[in-house]
């Protein structure tokens, strides 16, 4: 840091109010586009692997060896493939959501006791019914513990992205941008910004769940 | 692809600072120290908030706390501290660039997956075997040592894998703070156009197989740890907690702390 740099420069922000302003709608997109498409596949295998369980291990084996590669790893063996394109950061992230979801989807439709569904055959509910209208409103909470997790972590990762260039933009590259150049208000604020990004999907999610299972609430008072 | 067997190929990448071995040293290095402190400080908190369950709710949502920072985050937040603390405690002030941010980083990164898992892991134990233990006449340490921790090793070696798997990831990126480590053959072939692809890939090729390579180690040494009768019990059906997040997450138990970096 050059002598004299001040630590924090609130001016800055105030003058690239927009600059910034679009960098935390990039940022938005790199998540909320693996979320959405991790939520999809991993539901699919999830409803897949509790109706033939012997699918469960080697998907959770597949899923948790695309898991282990660092993400920096990830990016950069997409990069020469998909060149700067946003699906080189989009693959990675919703590879890297797979697990978390697929685990906790599984898990929530596991812990629907037997005699639930044995309940909703007996009433003559036919195999989808049953899933729509018992097996998925039950499976609610751990499905959406998994979602919060999954946000959480891919909004993380989506701020490494940014390290491969500023075609991917988003928060990272605000950090990225402000090492460079030895200017700290900059990645301070690029880390601020997606700390608190982090933190708002956490709590966003802890009131969804809390909305749409009303149920869970109601016993948690009678305890 | 032809590129990257060259790369792998060329002697010159084997040896001095720059060569793989070193590089390999240095994010071997830093990974190992970084989970070392981790473990020191998120074991005994473990151990004591599972043993007597005071404190837990505040330390697991710490822990939560901790698991929702971007690891590239917390490795940028501490600079200016660093920088500002290299020339006054004498070092080199490419240290406060380097080592001591991504040092930081790694532990603080990897304390939540530790203390998490410790926890759940001795919350997990029946509290019938405890209360056995009581009446046998054990103190309490030995009903830590000799009844929790056996069982609970397995979770929490779990918890071990996945910080590990965090830190060695998060050594990766240091990298772009000019730390070494394996992540550096990645940053150097960002900056040098086409002609640094073979380096690109090299790097992401090392470090890929690091990961995988020290996730296949701990998950032995984790099947190892699990007491046998419990092995069988989770090979029956849909197995519950393996792979790298140990836990599953959901509502009873708290989450796992685990994210990729």
């Amino acid at each position: 840091m050059p002598p004299g740099t001040k630590i924090f420069d609130p001016s800055w922000v105030f003058s690239h109010l927009p600059s910034i302003w679009e960098r935390i709608v990039q940022h938005l997109q790199l998540t909320a586009v693996p979320l959405a498409l991790g939520i999809v596949i991993s539901l699919v295998l999830a409803i897949i692997a509790i109706r033939r369980p012997v699918t469960y291990g080697p998907v959770t084996a597949i899923t948790g060896l695309l898991y282990t590669i660092p993400s920096l790893a990830a990016f950069a063996l997409l990069r020469p493939i998909f060149g700067l394109s946003l699906l080189t950061a989009i693959i990675p992230l919703t590879t890297y959501t797979l697990l978390i979801l697929f685990r906790n989807f599984t898990a929530g439709f596991n812990a629907v006791p037997a005699e639930i569904l044995e309940a909703a055959e007996g009433m003559g509910y036919t195999r989808r019914q049953r899933l729509l209208r018992v097996e998925l409103p039950l499976a609610v909470p751990l499905i959406i513990a998994g979602i919060r997790l999954a946000s959480v972590t891919t909004i993380g990762l989506a701020t490494v992205a940014a390290v491969l260039g500023d075609a991917f933009g988003g928060l990272g590259q605000l950090i990225t941008e402000g090492i460079q150049g030895f200017f700290p208000t900059k990645y301070l604020l690029g880390a601020a910004l997606s700390v608190l990004l982090a933190f708002a999907a956490d709590v966003l999610f802890v009131r969804l769940e809390r909305v749409i299972t009303p149920w869970s609430r109601a016993r948690a008072g009678a305890r | 692809m032809d590129g990257v067997i060259d790369f792998f190929a060329d002697p010159a990448h084997w040896t001095g600072t720059t060569g793989i071995p070193n590089r390999l040293l240095e994010h071997l290095t830093i990974s190992a120290l970084s989970i070392l402190f981790a473990t020191a400080i998120a074991l005994p908190i473990g151990l004591y908030i599972g043993h007597t369950n005071r404190g837990s709710s505040l330390a697991i949502n710490l822990a939560n706390i901790g698991r929702a920072i971007p690891s590239y985050a917390m490795m940028v937040i501490p600079l200016p501290l660093t920088l500002s603390l290299a020339p006054v405690l004498g070092y080199d002030p490419t240290f406060g660039l380097d080592f001591l941010p991504i040092f930081l980083a790694m532990t603080f990164l990897a304390i939540p997956p530790l203390l998490v898992a410790t926890y759940a892991g001795l919350r997990s134990v029946d509290r019938d075997l405890i209360e056995a233990g009581r009446g046998m006449g054990l103190r309490e340490r030995q009903i830590l040592g000799q009844i929790e921790l056996p069982l609970a090793s397995s979770i929490i070696v779990g918890g071990f894998r996945t910080a590990t798997l965090q830190v060695i990831a998060t050594a990766t990126i240091g990298a772009i703070l000019s730390g070494g480590g394996l992540g550096r053959f990645i940053f150097d072939g960002l900056n040098q156009g086409v002609a640094g692809r073979p380096s690109i890939y090299a790097g992401a090729i090392l470090v890929a197989a690091l990961a995988i390579g020290v996730d296949v180690l701990l998950s032995l040494l984790q099947t190892r740890l699990t007491p046998r009768a419990l092995r069988k019990a989770r090979r029956r059906g849909m197995p519950g907690p393996s792979g790298p997040t140990s836990v599953v997450d959901g509502a009873d138990l708290p989450e796992a702390a685990a994210s990729p970096a």
